[in-house]
């Protein structure tokens, strides 16, 4: 059976990758399960996706513990605990991490035992439309490191998973995935099929019986406000609003009360971001009535601030 | 007939647009949003017929489920968890009507503290409600059990509504193979609702579910209810049985995987039991002789096939997703209920395990196994016991530590 995780965050279409993958799979005669899994849907929160592939029925469901491959949309994840990138990585995996850092650079930091390999950031273009691309990209890679996926399977699988978002949407995601997919020919076939665990032969659950704790101890309670005030949300943001204040009208009251985290301070009459915890959600591009938000690719915008 | 990757939502959509139901009161919540996203978008664009009315609660939701039932239209509705417990007061309402319709629940576990993820206290809530209850294991299930709910709930020996249950993320949104059916075969299958006698009209009124006072009025018609459901139970086999033959897909009210020669059972509900399955393989492979039960029906609880099918097996794990505060596993419960007096009954062994979509790993499955085969030497079960690690209370201690850390720098605590 193949085990595949993608990890990225909301909006990158990880949960468009598996399918695309999942289809794909499926179009090679493969019995497929494939499946996303996030909390409270949210633009930029880590969220990961899963596909299981294997020429008979699958009776093993829910999160993958032993991955044959993990692809990673957004380096930034990597060292995130609560996104589990890492999680059950061995030997016989394969780590593809979409990054401008090299392969050797992320085998350095994380040593993993996994085959660590990269698959280079595609440059961030100035139309905003195209970013997005990035699950198809992860899918095209993907298919051609299991090598049992023909370039013709994935067409048709991005057909059937994009279609419904029309032909110029689908022909742009396409060229990305397949040139992900040419891109990856030198290691095509790398991903092998790893086994679960062995009831002739298998480590016990290291199983517990859970004391009773004081409920002052136990009840689900943080004793403290301003807790979302001390986590740094805005490291989620993929895209980053950004007021031209020649085009601000100061009418203030618009995107800072439809900003639904809250992350637009008035300071003097005028609308400023707080970019710790703007989570990148856009809807003050969207309200803004004298269109003076923009949004930025988030690397390209961090690499205009001046070093401090 | 086609074979097409679908997610349990997406099966429960195509059960209802198979069914051709009438109307769907509708009422969003995750994990089931897509089941009526997916009708909406069929009656929007055309391609399925019927009614879908978005409603201010579930509670509303439900009421006008059973109203619209009540005139002897089909009706379709769906919700979860805390959507469920909101419209329980209508859920034992509408059951009372004897009117039938299918509601189908995708599970998810109760607030507080909230979560998102599966376990089953939500559709266990509505154990006694007079809804029979019918719990899927994989997506073609989903499918299948909407399109045999119908048929369960209309026949005239039952009449009454129907649960379908399917676990939240590890079905709603996981896609599996499965075979949908063409219309025409699920036509032969599933009639056009033969309303009889159920016919409420606004222009025509009539009294549905009057006051009764004193009692003894009130213990008839619960008892009716009662046996209804028991009736349930025949005529289900009966309904699964002419599926069998017409889609080639055997749905028992209990399933029993590899328990012919078993000496060793898992005994669990929902769609955790494919994990069972495959660890029951595992097992197998190693020379063990382990089998796996499976009731599909939770309300008429299959009694006397359960009893059958454990008579002579040495110990069984009962794996409950789901805790009854200050009792335990309700499965567990329910198992050791109809088992008690057969002398040839095995040992009952209670594991709770799953809650809140914890997973369950395959070494769980072989050490759930391990810990029954020392019980049955000794002679004795052990305590319940909760399938949690050192690592998960390691991981909660640590959460902990935050909470005070928090508490502290940022001084607002008492």
């Amino acid at each position: 059976m193949y085990r595949i995780r993608f990890h990225g965050r909301g909006g990158q279409g990880m949960k468009t990758a598996s399918r695309i993958l999942g289809s794909a799979l499926f179009a090679e005669g493969f019995e497929v399960q494939d499946a996303p899994r996030y909390g409270a849907e949210r633009r930029g929160a880590p969220i990961f996706a899963y596909v299981r592939a294997d020429r008979v029925p699958i009776s093993e469901r829910g999160i993958i513990r032993r991955p044959d491959l993990v692809v990673v949309a957004d380096d930034t994840l990597v060292p995130v605990p609560a996104a589990g990138v890492l999680a059950g990585l061995d030997a016989y995996s394969v780590l593809l991490i979409h990054s401008h850092e090299s392969a050797d650079t992320w085998r350095r930091r994380l040593n993993t035992p996994a085959r660590v390999l990269v698959l280079p950031l595609i440059e961030e273009s100035a139309d905003r439309a195209d970013l997005p691309s990035v699950g198809a990209v992860c899918a095209g890679a993907a298919a051609c490191l299991l090598g049992v996926i023909s370039e013709d399977a994935l067409v048709k699988a991005s057909r059937d998973e994009l279609g419904q978002l029309g032909e110029a949407v689908v022909q742009r995601n396409l060229d990305k995935a397949q040139a992900a997919y040419r891109q990856m020919a030198e290691v095509r076939g790398v991903v092998t099929q790893g086994t679960e665990a062995n009831a002739a032969d298998y480590t016990p659950p290291a199983w517990i019986s859970l004391p009773f704790e004081d409920a002052n101890v136990s009840a689900p309670v943080i004793h403290a406000g301003l807790t979302s005030s001390a986590v740094s949300t805005g490291l989620w943001r993929t895209l980053r609003p950004v007021i031209d204040y020649d085009r601000c009208n100061q009418c203030w009251w618009v995107c800072t009360s439809l900003c639904p985290d809250g992350a637009i301070q008035v300071e003097e009459g005028r609308p400023t971001i707080d970019y710790d915890h703007c989570k990148g959600c856009l809807v003050c591009v969207a309200v803004c009535p004298p269109h003076a938000i923009e949004a930025q690719p988030e690397r390209a915008a961090e690499s205009l601030e001046t070093p401090q | 007939v086609s074979r097409v990757l679908l997610t349990g939502n997406g099966a429960a959509a195509w059960g209802a647009r198979l069914a051709r139901v009438d109307y769907v009161p509708a009422f969003p919540i995750t994990p089931q949003t897509e089941i009526i996203e997916s009708l909406a978008s069929w009656i929007d664009g055309g391609e399925m017929r019927g009614r879908l009315v978005t409603l201010e609660s579930e509670h509303s939701m439900l009421t006008a489920a059973g109203a619209a039932a009540a005139t002897g239209v089909r009706v379709f509705s769906a919700t979860s968890s805390q959507g469920l417990l909101y419209a329980m007061e209508m859920l034992y309402t509408v059951a009372g009507w004897r009117t039938p319709f299918v509601l189908v629940n995708v599970s998810r576990g109760l607030s507080a503290p909230i979560t998102l993820e599966p376990d089953h206290n939500d559709v266990l809530a509505a154990r006694d409600s007079g809804f029979l209850q019918i719990h899927c294991a994989d997506c073609q299930e989903v499918l299948d059990s909407v399109l045999i709910a119908y048929r369960l709930g209309e026949d005239s020996r039952v009449r009454q509504p129907v649960l379908v249950n399917l676990d939240g993320f590890y079905l709603s949104f996981t896609r599996e193979p499965v075979t949908v059916p063409g219309p025409a075969e699920v036509d032969d299958f599933l009639p056009a609702f033969d309303a009889e006698s159920i016919a409420f009209r606004a222009s025509a009124p009539e009294s549905q579910a009057v006051a009764v006072l004193g009692g003894g009025p009130y213990s008839y018609f619960r008892y009716e209810t009662h046996l209804a459901l028991l009736n349930g139970l025949a005529v289900y086999e009966e309904i699964a049985a002419d599926f069998g033959e017409r889609f080639g897909r055997a749905h028992p009210a209990v399933e029993a995987y590899r328990c012919d020669d078993a000496e060793i059972v898992l005994l669990m509900m929902g769609s955790f039991a494919t994990k069972a399955r495959a660890a029951v393989d595992n097992l197998r492979d190693a020379g063990q002789r382990v089998g796996l039960l499976r009731p599909r029906l939770l309300r008429p609880f299959p009694a006397q096939s359960l009893v059958k099918q454990l008579a002579g097996k040495r110990g069984v794990a009962v794996i409950d997703q789901n805790i009854s505060m200050g009792k335990g596993g309700v499965l567990y419960a329910e198992v050791a209920s109809v088992l008690y007096g057969h002398k040839d009954a095995p040992l009952l062994v209670s594991f709770v395990g799953g809650i809140g979509g914890r997973d369950i790993s395959p070494e769980e499955f072989f050490e759930m196994v391990k810990v029954v085969a020392a019980a049955v030497q000794r002679g004795e079960a052990p305590p319940p016991r909760l399938l949690y690690t050192e690592d998960e209370l390691r991981e909660i201690r640590k959460l902990q530590t935050l909470a005070h850390v928090e508490r502290n720098s940022l001084g607002e605590g008492k």
